[in-house]
């Protein structure tokens, strides 16, 4: 198919539908709400039903419903709504049902700005649910890989049974981009869904959803089950890019919009002779910790560019183990970092702190 | 002889961009132009995040009564923007909000505005999914008269695909547009392109080109 412009939050809509979405439900919050509008006017096109809910926390339960039936299901939201999800995306998580969730995320904390951020690194990849769950969690660079990996993940959502989250942040929620719906994205071979709560039709015992267990040992045997899954993920779903690593002196940490921003500055600084390279997580759960862990000898330090406080930058320590100094950039509160914040604090750190 | 432009299409069309575009290039000859930012549907991609560039050339930029921050998610529009509609020194653009209901603010204006005349411009992209043809164009140009009380002059021919724009993508939203002129009868007013794409069209082409100025696009992006 030849290529469309479209906004992220659109493009994610129709990504999702590509994928098969029947479900959506929602509750409208700046700077994603074009998810919701979209899905509203095409679910019903394609046989699905769009629902906008009273709440963020009656969205995700009903998400958690919906998904007990096997059918695909999506639910979207910007980083407040998100935080009240949380405590459904645990009981899904603790049920064993696949869902897609999007988080746009903006300033925070609390109501926050309505600006892009990407202040909910620690709510996506450590959750606010309760118990050991994971969620396998996409950070997209680009509206062309969140289309991709939107569709994607309604995928590996399926296989694991466990939601999947497509974290962005507001401006790659309303930023426009050229994209392609591609015929060939990787499709996995995908087991029956003989758990779905689809009607016994008295020819088989009822299942049952359910996070429960109020057997001790039951629940640890879950627990053990649930981790194995996600030692699979930590096993087959890294993803990552990187540019310009192989001479460089210093490697830039980021991811999504940053990254953009941290290329132009790469782009910049090489031009200008200074080896500089970048390395962009796709996914932020589970974390490529091992490319950081085995950067090249070239490299002397570190710097993590986020719009936050510094959040992934305890990953990226985790992952480097201590060999370098992990330095940091960012701004938040909805501001974006320019380049040349990148481009002086590269300088700064390859000069010697001056 | 001043004018009134009311720039509006679906959202995501680049009327924004078009109408930053315009102010410039209209300052630049040296007029008086005001550009009225009514956009308050999105607060994201706005004209006002371009105030300081447009009023360092003179341009004087209203939108808000509460000023330019675009971080008000609020339905605030300033009464300022009546003043220029109703001062013939001034060329004015109007950057409406996307689709029916981002014309709907104009209707404040409209008597005001119908009595001094203006030109109210369809954008046009082909490549945005909802109006890859000349069906989901015409719902947008009735939608968008129904609501604004105000009737289309013109189109503006705006099919892009930011910096991968080609001649070849621009001659392809001319032959949606002029589908859409030869039914409504609405002349082509303006083509606009990245200038690498404008260079390439044949030179009767209908329409003024306008060279997009990539005004509310970072670099990195």
């Amino acid at each position: 198919m030849s290529k469309v412009l479209m906004k992220g939050n659109e493009a994610i809509g129709a990504a999702a539908i590509a994928a098969g979405c029947k479900y959506f439900f929602g509750y409208p919050i700046t700077p994603q709400s074009e998810l919701p509008e979209y899905m509203s006017a095409h679910l019903p096109r394609v046989g699905g039903v769009y629902l906008q809910a009273e709440s963020e926390v009656a969205a995700i339960n009903m998400v958690y419903g919906a998904a007990g039936t096997g059918k695909r299901v999506m639910t979207s939201s910007s980083s407040p709504g998100i935080a009240l999800k949380q405590e459904g995306i645990s009981y899904i998580a603790g049920a064993e049902l696949p869902c897609v969730i999007v988080n746009i995320v903006r300033g925070g904390p609390g109501l926050g700005s309505i600006q892009p951020a990407q202040s909910d690194y620690n709510q996506s990849t450590r959750g606010g649910g309760d118990g050991d769950y994971r969620l396998l969690v996409y950070a997209p660079g680009s509206i062309q890989e969140m289309v991709d990996l939107v569709q994607i993940a309604f995928d590996k959502a399926d296989y694991y049974r466990n939601p999947v989250m497509v974290l962005g942040d507001g401006m790659m929620g309303q930023m426009m981009e050229p994209v392609e719906f591609k015929d060939d994205l990787p499709k996995m071979e995908l087991p029956e869904k003989d758990w779905a709560t689809t009607g016994t039709k008295g020819q088989r015992k009822p299942n049952v959803i359910n996070s429960l267990y109020l057997a001790a040992e039951e629940l640890e045997q879950h627990n053990i089950r649930l981790q194995k899954k996600y030692d699979e993920m930590k096993q087959n779903e890294v993803r990552y890019e990187e540019y310009q690593i192989e001479d460089a002196e210093l490697v830039i940490a980021a991811y999504g919009t940053t990254a953009r921003i941290a290329k132009a500055a790469v782009d910049q600084l090489r031009e200008a002779g200074i080896k500089v390279g970048l390395f962009r997580p796709i996914t932020v759960w589970p974390y490529p910790y091992d490319v950081v862990k085995n950067l090249p000898e070239s490299v002397k330090h570190i710097l993590c560019v986020e719009m936050s406080m510094g959040q992934m930058i305890d990953d990226v320590r985790i992952g480097n183990e201590g060999q370098r100094p992990v330095h940091f950039v960012g701004r938040s509160g909805g501001m974006i970092p320019t380049p040349q914040l990148v481009v002086d604090k590269v300088n700064e750190i390859l000069n010697g702190g001056k | 002889m001043t004018t009134i432009k009311i720039i509006t299409g679906h959202y995501g069309s680049g009327k924004t961009e078009f109408a930053v575009s315009l102010a410039m290039q209209l300052a630049e000859q040296g007029r008086q132009v005001a550009l009225s930012d009514l956009d308050i549907v999105n607060p994201y991609f706005r004209s006002r995040e371009r105030a300081e560039a447009m009023e360092a050339k003179g341009i004087r930029v209203i939108s808000s009564s509460l000023g330019h921050a675009s971080t008000l998610d609020l339905p605030a529009v300033s009464a300022e923007i009546r003043g220029p509609i109703n001062d013939p020194d001034y060329d004015v653009i109007m950057d409406l909000g996307g689709d029916e209901v981002g014309a709907r603010v104009v209707v404040a204006f409209s008597e005001d505005i119908k009595r001094r005349g203006y030109e109210m411009l369809l954008v046009i992209n082909a490549y945005r999914p909802e109006t890859s043809d000349v069906a989901g164009v015409m719902r947008y140009l009735e939608g968008i008269e129904y609501t604004s009380k105000l009737e289309f002059t013109g189109l503006i021919v705006n099919t892009h695909l930011i910096w991968d724009t080609t001649t070849e993508d621009v001659l392809a939203g001319l032959e949606l547009a002029r589908e859409v002129s030869k039914q409504t009868g609405l002349p082509i007013r303006y083509i606009s392109a990245i200038p690498s794409a404008l260079a390439g069209l044949p030179e009767d082409t209908e329409g003024e080109q306008l060279p997009i100025g990539m005004y509310m696009r970072d670099a990195w992006m």
